[in-house]
């Protein structure tokens, strides 16, 4: 055992956790834009609107994130019209290819949250808002998505921490996150156990961060 | 002879196969409160959602102030509104009171009250909020403004329900059952409020199982029997001289 080595890779963690915060952050942000449109629209009653819907949310739950992962990094290269177009300057790149598939990874798990506790709204205050004349559109944006939003911050935090540790595939296609640096630090030295364990410790500072802030987001919202 | 405030004519309403309201007719004008009566399942409910259509009525026309809710009928879904906007418009001139308060919980009590006027009816913040908070004072909650409707009693939650009715200045306030989710002790509150607004002469149209009140503070009462009206009149003289077997039989169970 020899934790030295740790110490003195410090640096080269920190750029790892970075990169693992960064990438998470970003694909959560683009995913919650995914889903709330998407979690509304699975739940319309027109075929044409929930089915593509449907379809996404289905592919994207039932599949490996690595899998997804393969599928834009290594299976877009396949198209050469793709590889012709503007849009190569980013499919090239790993990090645009982990941040598409994770964000299009939690957006549809995420979209299912929305659509549940969207079905759950307490039927009473939707009719209340019906009765004060309120549009369809206004009841949406000032009675049901801020009350579901709410109802979903627990099951909401639990899909950032799978999506933490999903992240550590990343370094499958070449990011060096957290994973991706115990992994070279573990050629470097050959020490895995040391290695490993550094990128455990990160991945659990980052896991109890987001509990603990949503446990307080969460209390802003209780009122007893 | 002036327009009546709300007017209903021929009303039918089923669920289904399930004949809910087979031709109601009722005429309500400026102060009228009149109390509907009728055993569950009478359809007494049924009759004051479609006021506001939360309930679409199957058939019969509905004006308010004058004006005709228009409706025509989709093949599909039988018969719908012609202007979803004109039913918003009317609704916002109508209030609600919910049997279950239906107060919106993510906000608190003076938001639930300034919501409507603010987002529905354009009044400005400011306005709004100053008269919400007389209206608070008024049905004694001022004080508990800024709690949340999960930290009120159920008779506090139904008196911020009504403020939050007065707030848009309805022209007909709707009261389904306000008291029948109370506990006993919390139901007397509530109805001296609604007493205090019957006398400052608000249209009220008030589905309840209170005699008492219906007898004392309403000046018309509606009998509701399978969906049609068995007995209606003031209420001093169809309390005492019933007309209808089944009206007699009703206040006789339910004294």
């Amino acid at each position: 055992m020899d934790f030295s080595i740790i110490l003195n890779e410090y640096p080269f963690y920190l750029e790892g956790l970075w990169t693992t915060t960064w990438l998470v952050a970003a694909s959560l942000l683009i995913g919650l834009v995914i889903a709330i449109p998407a979690g509304i629209l699975r739940s319309h009653s027109n075929w044409f609107i929930k089915g593509p819907v449907w379809a996404y949310m289905y592919f994207f739950r039932g599949s490996p994130l690595l899998v997804q992962l393969f599928l834009i990094y290594y299976g877009a290269a396949q198209f050469d019209s793709l590889r012709d177009s503007w849009l190569w300057y980013y499919f090239q790149e790993a990090w645009f290819c982990a941040l598409l598939a994770f964000a299009l990874n939690t957006g549809a798990y995420t979209a299912e949250i929305v659509r549940g506790v969207i079905s759950t709204m307490p039927i009473g205050e939707l009719e209340a808002a019906k009765a004060y004349g309120m549009s369809r559109w206004q009841r949406l944006r000032r009675i049901t998505l801020p009350n579901s939003l709410r109802r979903a911050l627990p099951a909401y935090s639990n899909e950032i921490i799978f999506m933490i540790h999903g992240s550590a595939i990343a370094g499958v296609v070449t990011i060096v996150d957290i994973t991706g640096t115990a992994r070279v630090v573990n050629a470097r030295y050959y020490a895995p156990f040391e290695a490993y364990l550094a990128a455990g410790l990160l991945y659990m500072c980052l896991t109890f961060s987001v509990i603990y802030l949503f446990k307080l987001w969460e209390k802003s919202y209780q009122h007893n | 002879m002036n327009v009546p405030t709300l007017s209903i004519k021929n009303l039918h309403k089923s669920f289904a196969d399930n004949h809910v309201l087979k031709g109601v007719d009722l005429e309500a004008h400026k102060g009228d409160v009149i109390s509907i009566l009728g055993a569950s399942g009478s359809g007494k409910s049924t009759l004051l959602r479609c006021v506001n259509l939360l309930e679409t009525p199957t058939s019969g026309d509905i004006l308010v102030n004058g004006e005709l809710i228009k409706m025509k009928q989709d093949k599909k879904r039988g018969a719908i509104p012609v202007s979803i906007k004109q039913v918003e418009r009317i609704r916002s001139r109508l209030a609600m009171v919910f049997q279950g308060f239906n107060l919106w919980s993510h906000l608190s009590v003076l938001e639930n009250v300034i919501e409507a006027p603010v987002h529905v009816l354009g009044v400005p913040k400011k306005e709004a909020i100053a008269k919400a908070e007389a209206l608070l004072q008024r049905v004694g909650l001022y004080e508990r403004k800024d709690y949340y409707p999960e930290q009120l009693s159920g008779g506090q939650q139904q008196r911020v329900a009504i403020a939050r009715a007065l707030a848009v200045e309805p022209e007909v306030m709707l009261f389904d059952e306000p008291t029948s989710a109370l506990d006993p002790e919390l139901v007397g509150e509530v109805l001296t409020v609604m007493r205090d607004l019957a006398e400052e002469g608000r249209t009220m149209l008030v589905v309840t199982h209170e005699m008492a009140f219906a007898r004392d503070v309403s000046n018309k009462v509606l009998f509701l029997h399978q969906g049609l009206v068995e007995e209606q009149g003031k209420p001093e003289d169809i309390f005492t001289n019933p007309t209808s077997e089944r009206f007699k039989q009703f206040i006789s169970t339910v004294y």
